[in-house]
């Protein structure tokens, strides 16, 4: 037994080799925490340097070139390479098999070639945004993308389309593990609720994602041969363009909250040591997020001109989604009732994505409202409204999600009262920032100025101090987590009692996950 | 001759595990493909419907009897993919290779002939690319360059796919000369088999919405 405790599936040693041709996928997801956190403070970077440029309401600090180059580089970098990957990538490549029970995913030598996509196409996209001053915002809307911009666009949208292969290959990996890779035993509603979750993500991930690669190698090849498709003095529709993109970019919209969803539902059973309120409707609840999320689209253009009746189309299904959305805030809020709740660093965060979720989600039903649309479009309170979810909703999540499964992935502990203060500090500093941009917005400061009447400094000031308490907030467990890697406690099997197939092994967990293939005998949550 | 049984590779449990999952990741796969051409699909539809009249026309310069004749050549092409998948689990090496050969063979035709209708085009002056003169000898010019570039577009695509589907066949030719584990090979075969029928299929689409939905 011994000998079997440490042949764990980092013990298999630290030599390059050994990491980069891994197939194993609980080192891959290393590899991609490494990627991501490199792109996301590269990504917040630029997010400070747009919080410093609105400090002050004339433009001193950036030119109103450099800030569209600023602000389209946080877009791409954080919506392509942290947020669309995020949670899955990492969390979820070392979970899913864990969780249902199997010694890796169904292709492992795909996830790792997903991972090289991932990376080798995001740095490319980087080095060509930066390099080739890229202006277009994270949409690439045409025509402005297609017949305007004179920055390196083809480069950047050839990037983006490249790693949307990785997602593709992450995506038809997850949906394969789940139905054929399950243990004996665990049936389709045994699965816990963050499997649900990815796989959820995962189908969107394989029915959206290719929209958008055709979409893209069309603006391409409009401005690489000429051959417009969507240039208006050929008889083209830019507004096609937007159709099309969104049919993506609003299902991606769910690709990065579905997963933070599961995290919760992990983190609000575990910490207040209760069975979920109403499995099945959260299972269900995931599915008709991910398949309403696919005809909500126009939602994101009510002021472009589309068709009214359209609209309201849209409209309608958007409040359909505030449906289930609000079926899980209340069925986390009824799992905490007479709960044994302890305030973790896990559960803080947790807490937090609550509370941060339901104003995101509320504001949304604000702008899926068709006229009241037309005020607030295309003003700051859309940025903090998406924030909210994006920020405050699947980043809170994800960071979440790490400290709960640290001990599991490393074996080792790390400090209870830092990583306290760093979650308490998202929170504080998160609200700081994205709060008074509500305000903003409501009345009447556009997104993406970088000059504003000096009215509005009061509330600028205030959001730009929040960014330093928040990035405060995302330094902190860089340090602690290092520290821990070297020096933190060792953890244990279990060290918050928690259930789940994951943490019945040992930490971190033998190269095939489980010494045997365990038999599943009861549904998730099992706790009393 | 001693028979080996095959293993399944680590992660499975068993042979009929891993060929379910990698059928169904094959599967999955195809759905991902099927968007990306939906998404041109999709695009060709709406523009069909903004401009009906030069749509129809600029169809009608497309060569319908070229293009029926790839379409023979494609669908015969499935049969003999079919024939092989028959053929791998009879046993067969010998039939394996000659019906790949031809599957090949029709595929390459297949390409031959599409490139000779892209060069009639060219010829008549009707590919819209950088350098190149398109002269269109009706109305609305500009619309029918619009119909020739989604033509091209998704006749391109289409083609693409057709050289990884022949790549793919190429590997099977290569895998059924060494002949180790046919067990194995069956499920090549059909993942392979499914690409192609898959490619098929997208031609069929391609065929009735550019070509005959003429004037």
């Amino acid at each position: 037994m011994t000998a079997e405790v440490h042949k764990h599936y980092l013990s298999g040693g630290w030599s390059l080799h050994s990491w980069l041709l891994t197939t194993d996928h609980k080192r891959i997801c290393w590899l991609y925490l490494v990627s991501i956190t490199g792109f996301f403070f590269l990504g917040g970077i630029a997010a400070l340097l747009i919080r410093l440029e609105l400090m002050t309401p004339p433009g001193d600090f950036l030119t109103a070139e450099g800030y569209n180059e600023t602000f389209s580089l946080h877009g791409i970098v954080m919506v392509w390479f942290f947020l669309i990957p995020s949670i899955p990538a990492t969390l979820g490549n070392f979970l899913m098999p864990m969780m249902v029970g199997a010694r890796d995913l169904a292709f492992p030598r795909l996830n790792l070639l997903s991972w090289y996509i991932y990376t080798l196409g995001g740095i490319f996209t980087i080095v060509m945004v930066i390099g080739g001053g890229v202006d277009t915002g994270w949409t690439f809307y045409t025509p402005y993308s297609s017949l305007f911009s004179s920055s390196a666009v083809i480069a950047a949208v050839a990037g983006v389309f490249i790693v949307g292969f990785s997602s593709i290959l992450t995506g038809i990996n997850f949906i394969v593990t789940t139905h054929t890779m399950r243990a004996p035993g665990m049936h389709w509603l045994r699965l816990p609720l963050f499997v649900w979750a990815n796989y959820a993500t995962s189908l969107i991930l394989v029915l959206a994602t290719p929209v958008l690669s055709v979409t893209l190698l069309l603006i391409a090849a409009e401005r690489l041969l000429g051959i417009g498709i969507f240039d208006p003095s050929l008889g083209g529709d830019p507004l096609l363009f937007q159709h099309l993109f969104w049919f993506y970019s609003h299902p991606a919209v769910y690709i990065m909250i579905l997963p933070a969803m599961g995290v919760v539902s992990e983190l609000i059973t575990c910490f207040s040591k209760n069975r979920i309120f109403g499995y099945k409707g959260m299972v269900l609840a995931i599915m008709a997020i991910s398949l309403f999320g696919f005809v909500v689209w126009g939602h994101h253009m009510f002021t472009s001109g589309q068709s009214l009746y359209a609209g309201i189309l849209f409209s309608f299904f958007s409040f359909l989604v505030a449906v289930p959305s609000a079926v899980k805030t209340l069925n986390w809020t009824a799992t905490l009732y007479r709960g044994r709740i302890t305030f973790t660093a896990p559960m803080i965060y947790g807490l937090s994505f609550l509370g941060l979720f339901a104003i995101g989600g509320l504001t949304g039903i604000f702008l899926a409202a068709l006229a009241l649309d037309v005020h607030l479009h295309d003003t700051y309170f859309i940025t903090a409204h998406f924030h909210y979810i994006m920020v405050g909703g699947a980043v809170t999540a994800y960071l979440g999600g790490l400290h709960f499964w640290w001990p599991k992935m490393t074996g080792r502990l790390y400090s209870e009262l830092w990583s306290k203060i760093a979650a308490l500090a998202l929170f504080i500093g998160f609200n700081l920032t994205f709060f008074p941009q509500f305000l903003l917005g409501y009345s009447g400061m556009p997104r993406r100025y970088h000059e504003y009447p000096e009215a509005f400094q009061l509330l600028h000031v205030m959001s730009s101090l929040g960014s330093v308490v928040l990035a405060i907030g995302y330094l902190l467990p860089l340090v602690y987590f290092t520290w821990s890697l070297f020096r933190g406690a060792p953890a244990g099997a279990n060290p918050w009692q928690a259930e789940g197939l994951e943490w019945r092994t040992a930490s971190p967990p033998p190269k095939h996950n489980f010494v045997s293939i365990p038999r599943v005998t009861e549904g998730p949550y099992a706790y009393r | 001759m001693p028979i080996v049984k095959p293993a399944p590779a680590e992660q499975f449990d068993d042979m009929g595990q891993q060929r379910r999952a990698v059928l169904m990741g094959m599967w999955v796969f195809l759905v991902t493909e099927l968007l990306l051409f939906g998404g041109g699909f999709a695009m060709f539809a709406m523009y069909r419907v903004q401009h009906p009249q030069v749509f129809a026309e600029a169809a009608g310069h497309l060569s319908l009897p070229l293009a029926t004749a790839n379409t023979v050549l494609l669908l015969t092409s499935g049969l003999t993919m079919a024939l092989a998948e028959q053929a791998v689990e009879a046993g067969s090496r010998r039939l394996t290779l000659v019906f790949y050969l031809a599957t090949m063979a029709l595929g390459l035709g297949f390409l031959g002939v599409k490139g000779y209708e892209w060069y009639q085009e060219w010829q008549a002056q009707l590919m819209p690319l950088p350098g190149l003169v398109f002269a269109w000898p009706g109305n609305e010019s500009q619309q029918a360059e619009l119909f020739f570039n989604l033509y091209f577009i998704l006749t391109g695509l289409h083609a693409l796919h057709m050289v990884i589907g022949l790549g793919l066949l190429g590997v099977m030719v290569v895998l059924v000369q060494r002949w180790r584990d046919p067990h194995r090979l069956t499920r090549q075969t059909q993942v392979s088999g499914l690409y192609w029928a898959f490619v098929d299929v997208i031609w069929l689409f391609l065929f009735t919405t550019l070509y005959l939905l003429g004037p």
